[in-house]
């Protein structure tokens, strides 16, 4: 992972970096809210945290524009939540609970919402990235100058499926943002036991498909690279790629004792390069905003967090007929 | 506030745990993410981290302690200043978790023992006096695509060699020239992939038709039919649908061996969410292709080769459509019932006109959708003639028939005045050798025979 540029001055304003404070710290603190309920019973199942990551998605969604769609694989919360999904919904449907965004038949793999244009939520490693290209095929078909932005993981990026993807985007310069969220690991195995190539997006090369590394625990460089991106897209260029590399703090799922890795190495992340911790710092070393008011912007995430692990206990469980409903349209 | 730290669960399936070793002591400031204790479940060891920040006040299991269950206050965090003595060392945490996750349980009602006779639907798919021409099945199936595509913009085809070769079978023959190619789309060879294509494009409100050279190449495809296509309406709750039609060729054509020759209806015919349709003749092929593209749910329509070429009665209709889910009966008999679908039903028809001359009556239906199965309209048959014979092209462990059977026994059992025979195709690859692979198929004397041990003749 590349270590984190403080040296360079952004070029942005203090609205945006609070922004940015504000929607990372609302998917960390939901994660680690997540974790703790799995922790009491709460949550079943898998449950995939984002913690760590949160400087691609919320880099990415300042990219996006209204209407443009994401998909994604199973580590989706920061993604639902960085494109304004409900965290009570979310929260509900972690829990299994009639309020869940899918009505507690989901869960944490698979939730959707039309409204805010995000198709998934999805559970098989690489399924999505075909899924994605498609709902770019359908924004060429109408012409309606949408973007898609499609995650997977560095895991994702060694199923075939994603190279016949990248050949058919290619050919029919389908406006599909692929970002490969490389975090470095797929489950327990390192990409240097699992990869061919060092970095990931030079695969797109020999579909034609350009791209480029960008640092994904700096902000503002995932979001310079996303507008490119998109730029490159909605000008009917066809495809790119961002490979993100990144870095998750927590196992693969609730239920990995991570010894494929060291405690220091992600000690050293945590302190040398955390996305949320830089844009921190730049606040107050611009005295864009005191101790004080990063304190109240703590305190309203931790409410936000709060309403939602609350209402995630509190809303009922599914009624036993909505067993044997949404089967058929 | 002085909270409870509480034994985690820390897998799907852990209900206890050892707490292995205590990393921090009474009096430590945590904060996230520190590390406080080494846990064992029953996977692996796995280390727990604090969530809040705080001062340990407490520790109330020992480490080393075996057997602890999940949500038992292992220790209290306090704020700087507190006093954990004061605190009542219980477990209300743990209650109230009990309490807000009631599991349901309730006995789903019986079965009703003795069924009615079920409603079945009777009625005629196009009107009687209809003006009839002859139709290959292959200008049908050509027919109902253009149709539709003619009166939906958003309906698209998809797939190998559809557009400019006018298809492998020439099922595509002229919508190219009709369409163009935004609409007609040759695919690289990837069905894997162009299926996901596919299938996205319809979860953003498209109506894609993907046609499978033949439905062998789609096994390359099963995961985005199966896990993208047929569960996503009930993972998003009702929110996201999928709306395609995935069509091909499907079972043995001839001399082609094994990785070419097989029937796949049993296989889709075990998915929730998935439509599936098998038709034979050429106006239940334009009729039921027309109402899978406009079907909200993702259809899986198979088709034959051998079939592809022979010609039917076509009604003059306009806009002919065949309703999913509701059987035909070819043939009204009272000796027997033969039920089959696709090209099983050209033996079954043949073996009934044989049976005809020995004096047996067999009532034949062609069950044309597989899934959602008209199970009424075998049922109410079997109460007639109270003998059951299913004739299909693939495997008999797990097959459509057996299946039918079942749902007669339960539904019918009373009626039955002899065992259920599901002939079925023979349980091997499909050889190439000519003598073989004709042993191999299911046949109309075999169709014959079964009718004869049914009815004891």
């Amino acid at each position: 992972m590349a270590a984190r540029k403080t040296t360079k001055k952004p070029n942005v304003s203090a609205e945006e970096l609070k922004t940015y404070y504000r929607e990372m710290l609302l998917i960390r603190r939901f994660e680690e809210k997540a974790g703790q309920l799995y922790g009491m019973g709460l949550i079943g199942g898998f449950c995939h945290l984002y913690i760590g990551q949160e400087a691609v998605v919320v880099g990415l969604e300042a990219a996006a524009e209204d209407g443009d769609k994401r998909i994604t694989s199973y580590r989706d919360h920061g993604h639902m939540l960085a494109c304004g999904m409900e965290p009570g919904g979310v929260m509900a449907e972690l829990t299994g609970r009639e309020g869940g965004l899918s009505k507690g038949k989901g869960g944490s793999m698979h939730m959707f919402s039309k409204e805010k244009h995000f198709y998934g939520g999805h559970g098989i490693v690489g399924a999505q990235v075909p899924l994605g290209a498609g709902l770019a095929f359908a924004d060429k078909y109408k012409e309606n100058g949408r973007v898609t932005f499609t995650y997977f993981g560095d895991g994702a990026a060694n199923q075939g499926q994603v190279y016949e993807t990248f050949n058919m985007a290619a050919i029919w310069s389908l406006p599909v943002v692929f970002v490969i969220e490389n975090n470095q690991y797929a489950m327990g195995t390192s990409q240097a036991r699992s990869t061919s190539t060092k970095d990931i997006y030079h695969r797109g090369e020999a579909f034609g498909i350009p791209g480029e590394i960008v640092n994904g625990m700096d902000v503002m460089a995932v979001k310079e690279a996303g507008e490119k991106a998109v730029a490159h897209c909605r000008a009917g260029k066809g495809p790119y790629i961002l490979e993100v590399k990144t870095y998750r703090y927590r196992g693969h799922s609730m239920s990995d004792p991570a010894k494929y890795r060291t405690r220091e190495e992600v000690q050293k992340v945590r302190e040398q390069s955390d996305p949320i911790e830089h844009v921190r710092e730049l606040l107050l070393s611009g005295k864009h905003a005191s101790e004080d008011d990063l304190k109240a912007i703590d305190k309203e995430i931790k409410e936000i967090v709060n309403k939602a692990a609350e209402f995630s206990k509190e809303s009922p469980e599914p009624s036993l007929d909505e067993l044997w409903t949404d089967i058929y349209a | 506030m002085a909270t409870e730290i509480l034994m985690p669960a820390l897998s799907p399936t852990m209900e206890e745990g050892t707490l292995a070793k205590w990393l921090v002591k009474e009096g430590d400031t945590v904060s996230s993410g520190d590390i406080m204790a080494e846990i064992e479940t029953d996977k692996a060891t796995m280390e727990f981290e604090a969530v809040d920040e705080g001062i340990i006040g407490k520790i109330l299991i020992v480490e080393g302690a075996e057997g602890v269950k999940v949500n038992t206050p292992i220790a209290i965090l306090v704020e700087e200043g507190e006093d954990a003595s004061a605190l009542p060392a219980s477990a209300p945490a743990a209650a109230a978790v009990t309490e807000a996750a009631p599991v349901a349980v309730e006995a789903a009602a019986p079965a009703a023992a003795v069924p009615a006779a079920p409603v079945v639907d009777l009625s005629p798919d196009w009107p009687a006096d209809a003006e009839m021409t002859q139709q290959t099945v292959r200008e049908a199936l050509r027919d109902a695509m253009a149709e539709e595509m003619r009166s939906d913009e958003n309906v698209y085809l998809m797939g190998e060699e559809v557009a400019e070769y006018q298809g492998a079978y020439k099922i595509s023959q002229g919508l190219l020239d009709e369409f163009g190619s935004k609409r007609v789309i040759d695919t690289p060879i990837t069905e894997h992939g162009f299926t996901g294509i596919a299938v996205g494009s319809a979860m953003a409100g498209l109506k894609p038709i993907v046609e499978f050279m033949t439905f062998n190449f789609a096994m390359q495809a099963m995961d985005q039919i199966i896990n993208s296509a047929a569960k996503t309406l009930y993972m998003s709750g009702g929110q996201m649908g999928c709306p395609i039609v995935f069509r091909g060729p499907n079972g043995a054509a001839a001399r082609v061996a094994a990785q070419h020759s097989q029937d796949y209806t049993a296989w889709y015919m075990q998915v929730p969410g998935l439509k599936v349709v098998a038709p034979y003749s050429a106006a239940d092929a334009k009729g039921l292709l027309k109402s899978a593209i406009r079907d909200p749910n993702p259809v899986v329509f198979l088709e034959n080769e051998i079939l592809y070429g022979r010609s039917y009665d076509m009604p003059q209709v306009d806009d002919l459509t065949v309703p999913l889910g509701k059987a035909r009966i070819w043939r009204e008999g009272s000796d027997v019932t033969i039920v089959s679908f696709g090209i099983g039903m050209q033996l079954a028809l043949e073996a009934a006109d044989k049976l005809a001359e020995d004096g047996i009556n067999a009532e034949v239906i062609d069950l044309r959708t597989i899934r959602p199965m008209d199970t009424g309209a075998i049922i109410n048959s079997v109460m007639k003639t109270n003998r059951l014979v299913t004739v299909e092209e693939g495997w008999p462990q797990g097959s459509v028939g057996s299946y039918i059977s079942s749902v007669v026994m339960q539904e019918a059992f009373d009626y039955l005045d002899a065992p259920v025979i599901n002939l079925t195709g023979k349980d091997v690859p499909m050889p190439y050798a000519a003598n073989l692979e004709k042993l191999a198929l299911v046949t109309t004397d075999e169709v014959i025979a079964a009718v004869k041990q049914v009815t004891y003749r």
